[in-house]
């Protein structure tokens, strides 16, 4: 059944669904929206590298992500009005990967497959690359899920109470490099954060604890996955793009129910 | 030994000097009042002390294994992050309910346990801030601005209750003010900080020094005013918002 290339597509959103969801809700509740796009679009630039110096994809996007992660979360920490500098070094990234993609001879890249993901083509072994990142990212976040909570509702209470938030905020940014690295196949690079960002929002409208957003986040990205490549399947639509819109429908959705409860 | 220490400590926020050479210690059991106006650098030397800020030079010194319940001003609202009482009293060590419901009462929190942070008044939170504070049994209890945003009655109460806080956990109590007027009663200890400490001592001695007098001025006549007194005086002899005469 694991042959099935629609079996394959669906284990791979689940798997990114349980790494996005909870990673999301920390992406959400610490306003680092824009930290998700830099490390993403980064991507592309690691794609650029893996082919030049024929490195596995995975590899090469993980080490860019997390060098861009790395910076953007040290500009970050100078507490400065950053916007700037963050969007030059994202679209820069970005940028610099798509022109040096077009430097590669011989082999042919796909470069839309990168940038918006190419899920009906994932392999087993890709199935396998993405369920272990996605289970590290997952471990990770229960390991520290006190802390990280902590630190993030307040710095001086977390220092107070013997927990670093700058350890804290350096395995956030780790887990945001692995998610990105497995998901640049899924979702391509223009997408992840959407999966961070719009599955989180509508859990945020239902939950009353944290353990709560995280679990919601993670069975409304699932739900997203499957919906969106129900949609691709059936009316032969791109599947990333899908999977987003399904997210963002179910969004719309939650935000009428919610106003109907009222 | 002290709990805390800081000696010749000098912190700056890129080129700009926010403390220089504090020296400054503080004792078991001891309640220290830092009052100081806005930019005094009161905020860095508590977030200096947590460790939050590393000096640029000098050193800190804490007792190893100390305990500190600290409790910041306000928490941010409406950060996304949905939290009830009961699961902020968790943070960072999970608690059972029986010791949280009992956090809560001490503090006159009782009732809370269920609601949204994002939802509490400002002196709600504050009680809900020092419950959790407290859930260490901390050796010392640090406090940034806790009456700020209160009424004078409620500031009068939330001090009272710092004081049976204390006497009940016989810890330390460091806490920073901006208000002027408004000083524990029961500090054994003020430091008047501009940046670098000014003059320091007790209540009285601090509200006679010149020091004090010339960067607050005079406009309460030199009285530090202490908060019980504030239910007594009526408000005809109350300079209050009268301008400064220095």
């Amino acid at each position: 059944m694991i042959d099935d290339f629609l079996v394959r597509a669906g284990l791979a959103v689940v798997a990114l669904a349980f790494a996005s969801g909870p990673l999301g809700c920390f992406v959400v509740w610490r306003r680092m929206a824009y930290f998700g796009d830099a490390t993403a679009h980064a991507a592309i630039l690691g794609v650029a590298i893996s082919f030049g110096f024929g490195l596995s994809v995975e590899i090469g996007v993980l080490a860019v992500a997390l060098g861009m992660a790395l910076s953007v979360s040290a500009l970050a920490n100078r507490g400065h009005a950053m916007d700037g500098a963050l969007g030059a070094l994202s679209h820069s990234a970005l940028a610099l990967g798509l022109v040096g993609i077009s430097f590669i001879k011989g082999v042919r890249i796909d470069v839309d497959a990168y940038l918006f993901g190419d899920i009906l083509a994932i392999s087993k072994p890709d199935l396998w690359t993405i369920w272990t990142g996605a289970i590290i990212v997952v471990a990770l976040i229960i390991w520290r899920w006190q802390s990280l909570l902590t630190s993030t509702l307040n710095q001086e209470i977390a220092r107070a109470s013997g927990i670093n938030p700058a350890k804290e905020q350096l395995i956030l940014t780790i887990a945001l490099a692995i998610v990105v690295a497995v998901a640049i196949k899924i979702l391509g690079a223009l997408l992840i954060s959407a999966m961070l960002l719009i599955p989180t929002s509508t859990a945020r409208q239902f939950s009353r604890t944290p353990e709560r957003m995280a679990v919601l986040s993670v069975l409304l990205s699932a739900v997203a996955g499957i919906g969106g490549l129900w949609l691709s399947f059936t009316a032969d639509t791109p599947a990333g793009p899908s999977i987003v819109v399904f997210a963002a429908g179910l969004f719309l959705v939650s935000t009428f129910v919610k106003r109907d409860r009222r | 030994m002290s709990l805390i220490a800081t000696e010749d400590v000098s912190v700056h926020h890129g080129d700009f000097p926010a403390l220089e050479n504090v020296s400054f210690a503080i004792d078991s059991r001891e309640i220290v009042t830092v009052v100081g106006p806005n930019g005094s650098g009161k905020s860095t030397l508590l977030r200096t002390l947590l460790g939050v800020f590393e000096p640029s030079s000098g050193t800190i010194t804490r007792k190893p294994g100390l305990k500190i319940g600290y409790v910041p001003q306000k928490l941010a609202q409406d950060s996304g992050l949905p939290l009830t009482v009961r699961g902020f009293l968790s943070l960072p060590k999970r608690v059972s309910d029986k010791v949280a419901l009992e956090a809560l009462e001490e503090t006159g929190a009782t009732g809370l346990e269920h609601r949204q942070m994002s939802q509490l008044s400002g002196g709600q939170q504050q009680r809900v801030l020092l419950a959790r504070a407290i859930l260490n049994e901390p050796d010392i209890l640090i406090l940034d601005e806790p009456t700020q945003g209160l009424d004078q009655p409620g500031a009068a109460d939330f001090y009272a209750l710092i004081e049976r806080v204390r006497d009940q956990y016989n810890c330390a109590v460091l806490l920073v003010s901006h208000d002027l007027h408004v000083v524990m009663s029961a500090s054994d200890r003020v430091i008047c900080l501009n940046g670098h400490i000014c003059c320091e001592g007790t209540p009285t001695v601090v509200r006679d020094a010149p020091e004090y007098q010339a960067l607050f001025g005079q406009g309460t006549h030199g009285t530090l005013a202490l908060y019980q007194h504030e239910h007594d005086h009526s408000h005809d002899d109350c300079d209050h918002g009268h301008p400064h005469h220095d």
